[in-house]
């Protein structure tokens, strides 16, 4: 064990290249060309102001709700990028919503250091076509990852969010 | 119906009249929505007026509009400043990089021994936890955990008789795109399932699983060097090449596997161990994971009973819907040398029962609604000290009033394998409250 115990500590410290804790899996543009094949429809911007303030906080648990949020609209479907903390650290999400059902759901951006697989399809695809019940609840269960259980709850939040702005958006007649 | 010209002068008249209380209020998004309400009305109400205005006055109310259209966009833009400067809320650089979290448990026990003198009534502030963590950058973080148990410390004659613990502090670097990670320093070793995940709301029972504990043991820290890769979707591999037991081969203590946890406190270093863990977790809800620890010598001491030590562990941890389950088997091989055990007057029976020690539990649980879980668990243990003998039934509750605290209450059965120890068996309840943040 002592012959193998140096090398082992420098090739553990050292080895490999070097790259960003913050990994982006799909860029912005990406994906929205994703959601919109066609051509994306440009921005517009959503404030959300009470009651849609006091519904985010519900939904979040906590009151740090931002003042607006950007989206993609093209007749009943909405794009979303939103974010919420997992454990330590924010997830960007990228959603889209079909007729008031979630169409897609992908990570764009993680930064922590556990709970990487909620990124992957075997997650995420307990999602599609979720759509929302009891006013703001999903109407499904999502199973959770052993030892993510942080970043599963923020991929469940950002899913109820972008479903309740959808309906906010498209019931009102809001460009 | 108002001509183009006229809607622009209703509108710069309406951003004119808000703009003042805006800019000088930072007004809620409530209270611009109500004052866009009666901008709206206003507009109704000018462009009535307006349409009988005669066409010798429209000329000097297009300037008008010309203006104030420049206003309003001045304005719009003072607007997407101030929210944006709301968004973007600066903070010192090294306090939006440090993240301060914990967690806790405060324990109540009411056990009845068979042997009454080993009754326990007792309450105990058994774990106060503190993490402290930094980004450097986005290559580099640094993690650490400080643990006071049994509520601190004291000099003799205290009624303090807890323990100050440095349980993690090790800086961890990202490889290979976020393929990989490499970390050094003081870290808890990948193995079990309690061993690195153990805060109170993510467990049932007030006290941890007695075969983790014994057998594992769990927690179990050491000073030394990890790797992880993720090997594709939901594959897992860990390695770690860290600072190995100090198992004691003499007393009522020998070859019992917890006493020879070192801590990373002037640690023996001259037989390291090496853990090895792949983990599965591809399948929403569940988990699938098998470790084995290698270590030359456990006790670290040269011609003495103990040489290499060997752990397996499997585990399956289950969440689907509102069932769960939990099963783990853990296993130590012990090569000890008879002769030399005897001759350090360790019993038989000792020496026989520390050669294979294991353990095993089965924990089976539901889901009633978001704050209600029920649970039932039984363990298995055969471990070297007589009194690490035993098995156990409990089954319990917990209840979480908010997804980070959890209140529990569980009723325990335990009873020993070996006669000498059958004062030792008991049954009762147990009671906590904990939190994690």
């Amino acid at each position: 064990m002592r012959l193998l115990s140096l090398p082992v500590c420098l090739v553990l410290l050292f080895g490999g290249p070097q790259a960003s804790a913050e990994e982006v899996f799909l860029t912005t543009e990406a994906f929205l060309a994703q959601a919109f094949p066609d051509s994306p429809p440009p921005p517009a911007m959503l404030w959300i102001a009470d009651p849609l303030r006091e519904e985010t906080i519900r939904i979040l648990g906590h009151s740090s709700v931002p003042l607006r949020t950007r989206y993609w609209r093209q007749e009943q479907r909405t794009a979303w990028i939103l974010e919420e903390i997992g454990k330590e650290e924010p997830i960007t999400v990228g959603l889209v919503v079909q007729d008031g059902k979630l169409e897609m759901i992908k990570v764009l951006v993680y930064r922590e250091s556990r709970g990487w697989e909620v990124r992957h399809d075997f997650f995420t695809r307990q999602f599609w076509q979720a759509q929302l019940q009891n006013k703001d609840e999903l109407d499904r269960n999502i199973d959770g990852i052993a030892g993510a259980t942080l970043s599963v709850n923020a991929m469940r939040k950002v899913a109820r969010l972008a479903l309740l702005y959808h309906r906010h958006v498209t019931a009102d007649g809001a460009p | 119906m108002a001509s183009s010209t006229q809607w622009r002068l209703l509108a710069a008249v309406g951003f004119c009249l808000i703009s003042g209380n805006a800019l000088a209020e930072s007004p809620s998004n409530a209270e611009l929505q109500r004052q866009i309400e009666e901008l709206k009305q206003q507009i109704r109400v000018l462009s009535e007026k307006l349409s009988g205005q005669p066409p010798a006055a429209q000329p000097e109310l297009s300037k008008q509009v010309e203006t104030q259209d420049q206003q309003i966009k001045a304005q719009q833009q003072q607007i997407e400043a101030l929210a944006k400067q709301a968004e973007e809320t600066k903070k010192a650089d090294w306090i939006a990089r440090t993240k301060l979290g914990g967690y806790g448990e405060l324990h109540y026990n009411n056990l009845d021994a068979e042997d009454s003198a080993r009754d326990l009534e007792e309450f105990d502030f058994h774990r106060f936890v503190l993490f402290l963590s930094h980004t450097f950058n986005d290559d580099i973080r640094f993690f650490s955990e400080l643990e006071i148990e049994h509520s601190g410390v004291e000099a003799d004659g205290s009624p303090l008789n807890g323990e100050v613990e440095l349980e993690q502090a090790y800086v961890e670097f990202d490889l290979l795109n976020d393929k990989a990670s490499a970390k050094a320093g003081l870290f808890l070793i990948p193995i079990g399932i309690l061993n690195e995940t153990h805060e109170p709301p993510t467990f049932y029972g007030v006290e941890r699983n007695d075969v983790e504990n014994v057998i594992i043991p769990a927690t179990w820290w050491a000073g030394g060097a990890g790797y992880t890769h993720r090997l594709g979707e939901g594959l897992q591999w860990d390695v770690a090449l860290h600072e190995g037991l100090r198992t004691p081969v003499t007393g009522g203590s020998a070859f019992r596997i917890r006493d020879g946890r070192q801590k990373t406190s002037f640690a023996r270093a001259e037989d390291l161990a090496l853990t090895n863990r792949i983990k599965y977790t591809a399948i929403p809800g569940v988990e699938l994971g098998a470790s084995v620890q290698l270590q030359k010598d456990a006790s670290q001491i040269r011609n003495d009973s103990l040489e290499q030590g060997v752990l397996y562990e499997a585990h399956v941890d289950l969440k689907r819907g509102a069932f769960g389950l939990r099963t783990l088997y853990a296993k130590w091989d012990l090569d000890i040398d008879e002769d030399l055990a005897l001759a350090a007057l360790v019993p038989q029976d000792q020496i026989d029962r520390a050669k294979s020690q294991k353990g095993w539990y089965l924990e089976p649980s539901y889901r009633l609604n978001p704050e209600w879980g029920v649970y039932a668990r039984y363990e298995d243990i055969e471990a070297a000290r007589s009194s690490d003998n035993f098995n156990q039934w409990e089954a319990g509750f917990n209840y979480w009033p908010h997804p980070s605290v959890v209140l529990k209450m569980d009723y325990r059965s335990r009873t020993h394998e070996l006669d000498a120890d059958e004062g030792r068996d008991f049954d009762g309840f147990d009671l906590g409250v904990g939190y994690q943040f």
